[in-house]
């Protein structure tokens, strides 16, 4: 895959696609539009939520995520299995078959993100502890969340709990783990196996940290085959897990919020449901919450468009691998690190999708002629124009998206 | 230059639809740039009012017009109007029943939000006629 500077973590299977423009109604951020017969996306709204590719009834939406081949670029491979892996098979009780299987399938250390993710919520007790962050503190595990905020929610970005995500701690951990081992820097290739292609951007591009903490990002449903395969030939095996139940339940939507210890939590999952979430907030209407979770998928992660399993059965299944689990595993003396290691290394981008120019005089003018315009339009928002509403067909003229004599084809035929 | 000229009806007990035109502004201003802080000014007296419509007043129409360098919302109802705007300004003033305190209003503090976060909140209001809250906020 080449290299993602953008947010391109769905391309189009032109032959697939019917414009059919389901995707297009449903985007969250009106990001798509169907030109000539054929969906395309606006990237510098498009947030990587991935609902396009859940909804394409054509599988058209292709996500992005690197081949399993590219492991065999490095000598030294590091497998960071998510975890809502664990709750992609059946009938699994130990999930060392699972970390086992990938050491089968040629990697040669695993590093649980499920153990990044314990970090976390023990440096997240921590702040939340010292109580000087602005409330409610918005968590940032689902990059989708972070993008929605930049583009849309600006301020809000100061309630962003500014911890590195599971998998970033996760990865820098497992190479200083590898360096310690005496293996060369240039050999060490470090693979997240991610359940969305929103980590997938996330991870290439570098969010929140000042390098890219990962190789490469690896699709759950690329691997699960092969990996599945490796486990049915394994009798005993090896005992690679080391975390607890702190970091096992953020597979799911209220893990990371249960791992803050606070009772004042909300967790929302499912897109829409986080929108309206981030407008109350916005609109100061959220009272008495510390802390707010969001995940843009339904379920959590186990809902990741990559994962192979339904997102409720995977979570019943990690629940019953709960009592498998010891409570917590990891310690913060045990790394050794200061906060800062577990903080946001960076600041994020300001991008501001939303403004129709930089100068508000010029804003000013294209919103009157867009509101002129959407006057002498049906605002049936049928879609046929090629736009996900009347407004935004108005929006797409005015920002010379379309050709300024574009007309609307219901007015046409009359 | 004219003014951006908005217009919703805003449904009266309609729990679910409630905010949604503050919503639609919070979006035109926010695609005009203003500042995000001022954004959120707007969205919050916005809102209060709309509820109010809402809960207290059986709905009405929210007109807004935005200028370059300030928005002024009006929000126009029919309803039972205020008897004494002095007393419903008062934090933790409310008369709002069990039912609505129930769904998380009645808290007394809409008023006083507008108040705080508009640069001119003006209520007029006459009993059995109506009520109208006029909220200018300018942008810094
Ligand atoms: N549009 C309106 N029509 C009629 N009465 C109103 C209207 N707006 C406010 N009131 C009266 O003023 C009182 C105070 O309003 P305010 O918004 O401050 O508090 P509230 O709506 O009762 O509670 P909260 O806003 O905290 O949920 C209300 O209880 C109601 O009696
Ligand atoms: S949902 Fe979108 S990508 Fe899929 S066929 Fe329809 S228009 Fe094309
Ligand atoms: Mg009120």
């Amino acid at each position: 895959m080449e290299e993602l500077k953008s947010r391109h973590i769905v391309t189009l299977d032109y032959e697939k696609c019917k414009g059919c423009v389901t995707c297009m109604k449903r985007c969250p951020t009106e990001a798509i539009r169907v030109r000539d017969g054929k969906a395309s996306v606006l990237y510098d709204r498009c947030i990587g939520c991935g609902e396009c590719v859940r909804l394409c009834p054509h599988n058209a939406k292709i996500p992005s995520y690197d081949r399993f081949e590219i492991i065999n670029d490095y000598k030294y491979k590091i497998a960071l299995p998510a975890p809502s892996l664990y709750g992609q098979f059946n009938n699994l009780d130990d999930v060392n078959y699972v970390l086992s299987g990938l050491k089968k399938l040629g990697f040669d250390d695993i590093y649980e993100v499920g153990k990044g993710a314990e970090l976390n919520s023990l440096v997240a007790q921590i702040l939340l502890g010292r109580g000087n962050l602005k409330k409610p503190i918005i968590s940032t595990a689902c990059p989708v969340i972070q993008e929605l905020i930049s583009i849309r929610f600006s301020n809000l970005k100061e309630n962003i709990l500014p911890l590195l995500a599971p998998v970033d701690i996760a990865a820098k951990l497992a190479r200083e783990r590898a360096i310690r081992r005496g293996i060369k820097p240039s050999d060490i290739g470090v693979f997240f196996i991610s359940p969305c292609p929103a980590k997938v951007f996330a991870l290439k591009t570098g969010m929140n940290v000042s390098s890219p903490s990962v190789d490469g990002v690896l699709a759950v449903s690329d691997i699960y085959m092969r990996l599945l395969g490796e486990m049915k030939k394994i009798e005993y095996p090896e005992n690679l897990s080391r975390m607890g139940v702190l970091g096992l339940q953020w597979a799911s939507s209220g893990g990371e919020a249960a791992g803050v210890n606070r009772s004042k939590y909300l967790a929302a999952d499912g897109i829409e449901n986080v929108i309206s979430i981030l407008e109350a907030i916005e609109n100061d209407t959220l009272l008495d919450i510390e802390f707010v979770e969001l995940n843009a998928c339904n379920g959590g992660c186990v809902g990741g468009v990559l994962n192979v399993e339904n997102p409720y059965v995977a979570k019943a299944r990690i629940r019953q691998l709960r009592i498998k689990f010891p409570q917590i595993s990891s310690s913060l003396a045990e790394t050794g690190k200061s906060l800062d290691f577990y903080s946001f290394e960076k600041s994020s981008e300001e991008v501001d999708a939303n403004a129709l120019d930089e100068d508000r005089g010029a804003a000013f003018k294209k919103l009157l002629e867009i509101q002129k315009m959407l006057a002498t339009l049906p605002q049936n928002d049928c879609g046929r124009c090629g736009a996900p509403s009347c407004k935004a067909f108005c929006e797409d003229v005015v920002m010379g998206r379309v050709a300024a004599d574009a007309k609307c084809p219901c007015i046409n035929e009359k | 230059m004219d003014a951006i000229h908005l217009e919703y009806d805003v449904d009266g007990k309609n729990f679910v639809s409630a905010g949604s035109a503050t919503e639609s502004v919070k979006a035109q201003l926010k695609g005009l740039g203003i500042n995000p802080a001022d954004v959120r000014r707007v969205a919050i007296a916005m809102y209060e009012g709309e509820i109010n419509m809402v809960i207290h007043a059986n709905g009405g129409k929210a007109m807004v017009d935005i200028f370059m360098d300030k928005v002024i919302v009006k929000l126009i109802d029919t309803g039972k109007g205020i008897p004494d705007i002095e007393q419903a300004m008062k934090p933790g003033f409310s008369t709002a029943d069990e039912d609505v305190r129930n769904l998380g209003f009645g808290a007394g503090m809409g008023l006083p939000n507008m108040k705080k976060y508009a640069d001119e909140c003006i209520i007029e209001s006459e009993v059995g006629k109506g009520t109208t809250v006029t909220l200018i906020t300018n942008f810094s």
